[in-house]
């Protein structure tokens, strides 16, 4: 019976740990490419899951179906974003990491605002997506299908980054720009363009995370806000940059969120997470697969 | 001779600070109107907080997204020490003081290693692990909150149902003690100290700072300050709940009045608050009572182009400028 309870518990934090790792895999291929921290990335989020709702609105379109197409739009947003903001947050002549900081927090609670003019402060949910409410029974544990559907999505998409990372000209002028930003411009690579298309890669993840998420949790304006704090420690954990780092971290959130659910009231599960970015970044302040 | 320049500077500072605290003290005389004078006591309280927001984050350079924290820390205290056993609320915003500054001194020994990013977020965390608590403590009311017995109006018990002037004055109080306080440290040992934490840590220390200690002492100031402000707003508005003074909203709101005046300026804050808080309360009560999220929007948008517009805050403009053409 107990031990039965764990391993349910276990499962359904890994597969929860796997989307997050999904959720901050933007967030920190953002953060590794040119040390921005960007404050916006839950209202990125809550942006990608009202994209989600309303494809099913307007067309029927599943969110698991309507993901590719949200993926591409928040990548030109992602991209428009750095263009038209960050860019010159990070040419700013004084105060240059608070400057970055309060740009994109503006830039969130501006979207937080537009959410609620256009949508309402309600909470709004898609009622009947190919997954809602069905669950699996793999060897006697339960799983729901669309939290294990948005955990192969988050396998999927880990796959195919590191093939773009590693395989193609892009990836490693990414790469490199991340090594060595100005040394880049010197073998003729364009460092803005590699930070827009970064944006826009990030943009296109977070896209992902939020259609996935949208089949199974509920929609409104201030919902990008526990999901980034989440993200934040996320990232942190994997050590500041490290896209695979994140991955391995957001397991390890999502395991002790359901540890804690088992330990303490569910309410206050995040907790556990809280106390574990503390504990590692107080004992090991670069994170736990961060180098330098 | 640079020195007794330095002085007078410091004099005249001091002197214009009592003017504009006695010209604002004048204002009652002129403005009737219930509305505005609700706005001026939140625009004194903010540009007390953001004040001493200012001591850890702009001197210090320790950039806390979580002073939410001791905010609601000072709030709770006042209450619960006044509901449960009755201590009047001045001697409880002095305990939420003690309390905010004890655990800025218990959070600040293992973060003060963080840098950067780090930093930031365990302030964040740390604040929303301090509000997912206060959610959940039954005896402090937990979701629910606590709500200030009605007991007449009474400097003792400080409440003032009939007129917002005595809460007017007291936020007028606390917004010069903490500018006093800046102003006061700004010229003493720990002052120098700071900025030099702040310009480079690692260069301080081999020059004899103590740094671990001097970020301490700004943190245990901060906390103190910024908790008395919170006793203050429970009285004021006289009902809490944690979301009410703990979320991560009221961290930004005390930040941004510094960044829009000037980070680590001793004028800075005030002149933030005094544009800042007119202008988000004007649009609240216009366009954000429809629920329509036209407030979030201006105020998100302002934000945004300070940043953008001016990074070292219109206080940092100015003497730079000054700076330039004494040169």
């Amino acid at each position: 019976m107990t031990a039965e309870a764990v391993i349910q518990s276990l499962a359904s934090g890994l597969l929860m740990g796997l989307i997050y790792g999904l959720v901050a895999a933007g967030l920190a291929l953002i953060f590794g490419l040119m040390d921005v921290v960007n404050f916006a990335h839950g209202e990125f989020l809550m942006t990608s899951m009202y994209a989600a709702f309303g494809l099913y609105l307007a067309f029927a379109l599943d969110p698991l179906a309507s993901a590719p197409f949200v993926a591409g739009a928040m990548f030109v947003f992602g991209a428009v974003v750095y263009l038209g903001l960050v860019r010159f947050a990070m040419s700013a002549s004084a105060n240059a990491g608070m400057v970055q900081i309060f740009a994109t927090f503006g830039l969130a609670i501006t979207m937080r605002g537009l959410a609620q003019l256009l949508f309402t402060p309600d909470y709004r949910s898609i009622p009947h997506s190919w997954l809602g409410g069905k669950t699996l029974k793999v060897a006697g544990i339960f799983l729901p299908a669309p939290q294990l559907a948005g955990a192969l999505v988050s396998l999927a998409a880990f796959g195919a980054l590191w093939l773009v990372i590693n395989k193609t000209d892009f990836g490693r002028a990414l790469e490199a720009t991340r090594e060595d930003a100005g040394a880049v411009a010197l073998v003729g690579i364009d460092k803005k363009r590699i930070f827009a298309l970064g944006w826009g890669l990030g943009g296109a993840l977070v896209g992902l995370a939020g259609a996935v998420l949208a089949t199974f949790f509920y929609i409104y304006p201030d919902v990008g806000a526990s999901f980034a704090l989440i993200a934040y420690v996320t990232v942190a954990l994997g050590g500041f940059g490290s896209v695979f780092g994140a991955f391995a971290a957001g397991i390890l959130v999502g395991v002790v969120e359901a540890g804690t659910a088992f330990i303490l009231p569910a309410s206050l599960k995040y907790l556990g997470i809280y106390a574990l970015y503390l504990l590692v970044v107080v004992l090991r302040p670069r994170g736990l697969f961060g180098s330098l | 001779m640079a020195g007794s320049s330095h002085d007078s500077a410091r004099r005249n500072n001091l002197i214009l600070a009592i003017c504009v605290a006695a010209a604002v003290a004048c204002l009652p005389l002129v403005v009737k109107d219930v509305y505005i004078q609700n706005m001026l006591v939140l625009t004194l309280m903010y540009a007390a907080l953001s004040q001493s927001w200012n001591i850890l984050s702009g001197y210090c350079g320790q950039i806390s997204l979580g002073h939410a924290l001791y905010f609601g820390l000072g709030a709770y205290a006042t209450l619960l020490l006044f509901t449960k056993f009755g201590v009047l609320p001045r001697f409880g915003m002095i305990a939420g003081g003690v309390i905010a500054a004890a655990v800025a001194a218990a959070v600040g020994y293992p973060c003060f290693r963080l840098k950067g990013h780090y930093f930031v977020i365990a302030t964040i965390v740390i604040a929303e692990a301090g509000l997912l608590l206060m959610l959940n403590w039954d005896w402090a009311g937990a979701a629910m909150g606590i709500e200030v017995p009605v007991r007449g109006d009474s400097w003792a018990k400080f409440q003032f149902a009939r007129s917002k002037l005595p809460y007017f004055y007291f936020a007028l109080g606390l917004a010069l003690v903490a500018w006093i306080v800046t102003w006061k440290i700004e010229d003493s040992r720990w002052g120098y100290w700071w900025r030099a934490v702040k310009d480079n840590a690692e260069a301080a220390e081999s020059l004899g700072v103590v740094v671990f200690r001097s970020k301490m002492a700004a943190a245990a100031v901060s906390a103190f300050l910024t908790a008395v402000g919170g006793g203050f707003y429970a009285q004021f508005v006289s009902y809490i709940d944690p979301e009410s003074v703990m979320s991560f909203q009221f961290s930004l709101l005390m930040a941004l009045p510094a960044v829009l005046g000037g980070i680590g300026t001793l004028w800075g804050p005030a002149v933030g608050a005094a544009i800042l808080i007119p202008i988000t309360e004007v649009t609240r009560s216009y366009a954000g009572g429809t629920g329509k999220g036209f407030d979030l929007i201006v105020y998100g948008l302002l934000v945004m182009g300070i940043a953008l517009g001016r990074p070292e805050g219109i206080v940092g403009a100015f003497s730079a400028r000054k700076r330039a053409k004494t040169a």
